[in-house]
């Protein structure tokens, strides 16, 4: 089995990912689209593994679920208490930032 | 490798004996579920516990069986050679930690006499602790001190042996402390949690320095790392070792030995553990925390065989101990009012005479002894408990509460003498056979001062226990068992009793009883004394050395038959093919420790000891010391306790000399005042207050001299390189910043997107320089 259709997929997965955090306002969508974009790392990470016949992919593949899930928990928890403050999680009026 | 095959014979194995882990994995299991569930069982937790032991007492029996039919499946002098089975439990870089177990005579003996006291001694606390408010906890704590205890038995290594000793600390804390509402209580326990961690420090040093020894010459030789007590066994009978290392590890080892066995100086912890109720008393004293240290002595016993020199000298560092503490112990049991602490100092005294017989070179009588004292010494601490429970009124003061007991408490009085004969080591109750043995190697192995301590606290073993044999249960009732009502308790043990109704509900059972009237015990009492006065009757028979060979059957059964050993391959952890051959019957070889000139290839596990041809003559002359303590302690009693003789009573007030050595007994040596007074106040005060001044004056001294100069230095700094070099630095790189910030401040925009778009362009184009540089 060749490495590269795994590699195809992540890569699309990844764009996928990608063009959701640009291009998307919501700011639950936005997390969606990086866990896509880990999960292509994920993806690569483990064909490159089964390729070379390591367990060292394997092993970082499970750190990083792990790392996303406390990710993700935290991500949800600040828009949650930023939807309390503010009635929207649109991203676009999230600008106090600007320089 | 194998030279002379026709002596050998394959050693026959068995389901038990593969198993044997079991024994200490089913009490631990008993404890979480007695933790977990305990008090939603219909018996809060005490049928777990009963249950768990009595698997693990069944498990042992048939360990022993088969161990039993392996020794005599073996040739005439060949190895027996342990059931090992070991799993690897975890590594880290080079060092594997194995953990498993390790079945061989010795584990076999102390594995049944733990799981059988263990299932009395929850028996009897049903009875005992009925209607106690932490029952469930207690059996909880029970079961899991067991399961340590189990667990250290058969450990193959040292770290599973760290283990179990560890976890009977804690639980022996627990129990003691298990009444804690009382401050002494909860002393007592702090106590011997610290006296006995004071020792653990030597164990924790001691397997260290015996792995870093002897790791090298395991694993070439055995294919063992040096955690495994088979290893380091070999190891240090091989002659490799340099022998001020084993030296210093076999006096780290003892002093652990010495807090866990409580052997003088550290045995002050053990009589204040008689704060706990007596079922722990019993089970600590007899087969279990006590006996850890002795255990760990007679495992390990080639590295101090080794380290001592045991059969070339004429006294070390374990016999001087086990010597002090006999006759010290001893003459304490003279002064003591409370019948569980002329017990306890009696355990003290009777460790010492193990430690006597292995610092001797003495292996097999103390370790019988250990099996022997087990039955006896559980017995009359779950008699003076009987006492207490039923007559006394909770009380364990023999003066006041106690007396005429004989009468109404028929079977405690019957199994308490028994065991008080085979204490004394009355021929022919099992003492007799343990203790004369060691007091009679000790002598054969050439340490004669020795064995004159030895006989010395036979004679004040059997006078002291006449004493409160004659004060509890003869002369006139007194105090509580007279009928005396106690509306307030005047003892340390009884608060957790102080509901009355408790006590009430569990007398229920008894015929015919008075308000708090002596009586006999109730058959859960009562059944554990008699298994263990049968016992403490006819144990000794199993070595009897006085009747010839055919009755040496413990000797047959435990003793390692210490021939050279072959190795055929370097098995690897786990497979124990380790094949013996009996030694070349050369006679006046005595080179290695083995017995017998060692081939280069060869390894022994077990230093080869002589036995003392018992002799009528010597038995007499012990049996004669013994009784002449008895008569003349019986006469003493009588005549100053029920006669009130004028010229005894009072004797120590009158006596300058005497009185001063009632007051050193009475103050137990004033070691409890050095200990708390000047070594923990010293910490606590002097060094302190020294440490603080120093700190004051000295450090502080220091710091503000240097606090000093850096200020004049810093001033100058400030002045020159602060103010121009860096200051012009910062101010430049701060107005370049600012315009580059203007010029940029557009592209921080505030849109999350933009900035993602940003990243991830970046990213890009940087892949893009990768790929075309690595191209």
């Amino acid at each position: 089995m060749l490495v590269n259709q795994f590699l195809f997929l992540a890569a699309l997965l990844f764009c996928i990912g990608v063009y959701g955090v640009i291009a998307r306002k919501n700011a639950v969508l936005v997390l969606m689209s990086i866990e896509l974009i880990l999960n292509a790392v994920n993806l690569n990470f483990v064909a490159f593994a089964f390729a070379m016949e390591t367990q060292d992919g394997h092993t970082f593949a499970l750190y990083i679920i792990a790392i996303a899930a406390a990710e993700v928990g935290v991500g949800l928890g600040l828009v949650l208490l930023i939807f309390r403050n503010r009635r929207t999680i649109s991203l676009d009026d999230l600008s106090e930032m600007k320089g | 490798m194998i030279r002379s095959a026709e002596a050998l014979q394959t050693l026959s194995s068995g389901w038990f004996l593969e198993h044997a882990w079991l024994i200490p994995i089913v009490p631990a299991i008993g404890f979480f579920i007695i933790i977990l569930f305990g008090k939603k069982l219909p018996m809060k937790g005490s049928e777990i516990g009963l249950l768990s032991m009595l698997s693990s007492l069944v498990l042992a029996g048939g360990t022993a069986m088969q161990w039993i039919d392996r020794v005599n499946s073996g040739a005439e002098a060949q190895f027996i050679a342990p059931v090992v089975r070991t799993w690897n439990w975890w590594q880290i870089g080079g060092m594997k930690f194995t953990i498993g177990q390790s079945i061989d005579g010795l584990a076999v003996i102390v594995l049944v006499v733990v799981a059988f006291i263990s299932t009395l001694v929850q028996l009897y606390s049903t009875e005992y602790l009925k209607g106690d408010r932490r029952y469930t906890h207690f059996f909880a704590a029970l079961t899991l001190f067991s399961a340590g205890m189990l667990a250290m038995v058969v450990a193959e290594d040292t770290i599973l042996f760290l283990l179990g000793w560890e976890i009977m600390g804690l639980c022996s804390f627990m129990l003691i402390g298990h009444w804690w509402e009382d401050g002494a209580n909860s002393r007592a326990a702090l106590k011997a949690f610290f006296t006995v961690r004071t020792g653990d420090m030597g164990l924790l040093v001691g397997v260290a320095m015996l792995y870093f020894a002897s790791n090298e010459w395991t694993t070439e030789h055995l294919g063992v790392s040096g955690f495994s007590i088979r290893g380091i066994s070999a190891w240090a009978l091989s002659g490799e070792p340099n022998s001020t290392v084993i030296l210093v590890a076999s006096v780290a080892l003892f002093i652990a030995a010495i807090g866990k066995s409580g052997q003088f100086p550290l045995h002050t912890w053990l009589p204040d553990a008689m704060a706990g109720p007596t079922p722990v008393s019993s089970l600590l004293h007899s087969s279990t925390m006590v006996v850890a240290g002795v255990f760990l002595v007679s495992r390990l016993y080639p590295v101090f065989f080794t380290g001592f020199d045991i059969l070339g000298s004429g006294g070390n560092f374990i016999t001087i101990i086990g010597g002090i503490t006999i006759v010290i112990a001893a003459a304490l049991a003279f002064v003591q009012n409370d019948i569980k602490k002329v017990l306890a100092y009696s355990t003290v005294s009777q460790l010492g005479y193990m430690m006597l017989g292995l610092g001797a070179g003495a292996w097999l009588p103390a370790v019988f002894h250990i099996f022997t004292h087990a039955f006896f010494k559980a017995c009359l601490f779950l008699g003076a408990g009987s006492i207490s429970h039923s007559a006394s009124h909770h009380s364990f003061d023999m003066k006041k509460d106690m007396g005429g007991l004989r009468k109404v408490m028929p079977i405690t009085f019957t199994t308490w003498v028994i065991s008080t004969l085979a204490l004394c080591g009355v021929f022919p109750f099992s003492g007799f056979f343990s203790k004369d043995e060691i007091i009679d190697n000790v002598g054969h192995n050439g340490y004669q001062l020795f064995m004159i301590i030895g006989l010395i606290g036979a004679f004040m073993t059997a006078a002291y226990m006449t004493r409160a044999t004659y004060l509890t249960f003869f002369g006139e009732a007194r105090g509580a068992s007279a009928g005396e009502h106690h509306d307030e308790h005047h003892d340390a043990h009884a608060p957790a009793h102080d509901d009355h109704d408790s006590h009430d509900v569990h007398d229920a059972h008894a015929t015919d009883h008075a308000d708090h009237g002596p009586h006999e015990s109730g058959w859960r009492i009562t059944l554990p004394l008699v298994l263990l006065a049968v016992l403490a009757l006819s144990s000794g028979l199993l070595n009897a050395t006085p009747f010839g060979e055919k009755w040496e059957r413990i000797k047959t059964w435990v003793e390692p038959r210490a021939e050279v050993v072959m190795e055929t391959a370097p098995g690897g952890p786990g497979h124990s093919n380790v094949l013996s051959i009996p030694a070349a019957a050369e006679e006046g070889h005595h080179d290695s420790p083995c017995g017998s000139e060692t081939p280069e290839e060869g390894v022994c596990y077990a230093p080869q000891l002589q036995h003392a041809p018992f002799k009528w003559s010597k038995a007499m002359l012990s049996l004669g010391i013994v009784f002449l303590g008895i008569a003349l302690s019986w006469l003493f009693s009588t005549l100053l306790y029920t006669r009130k003789d004028k010229r005894l009573v009072g004797l120590t007030e009158r006596n300058g000399v005497l009185r001063a050595g009632y007051n050193l007994l009475i103050n137990k040596y004033y070691l409890d005042a050095l200990y708390e007074n000047v070594i923990v106040r010293a910490i606590a005060g002097p060094i302190a207050a020294a440490a603080y001044w120093f700190n004051q004056n000295v450090l502080d001294g220091i710091l503000h001299a240097v606090a000093r100069a850096s200020r004049a230095f810093s001033g100058w700094v400030y002045r020159n390189i602060d103010q121009r070099v860096v200051d012009g630095t910062v101010n430049n790189s701060g107005k370049a910043t600012k315009g580059a910030g203007g010029v940029l401040a557009p592209v921080q925009s505030g849109k999350v997107s933009q900035y993602g778009a940003l990243l991830f362009s970046a990213a890009a184009v940087a892949a893009l320089v990768l790929v075309i540089i690595n191209s």
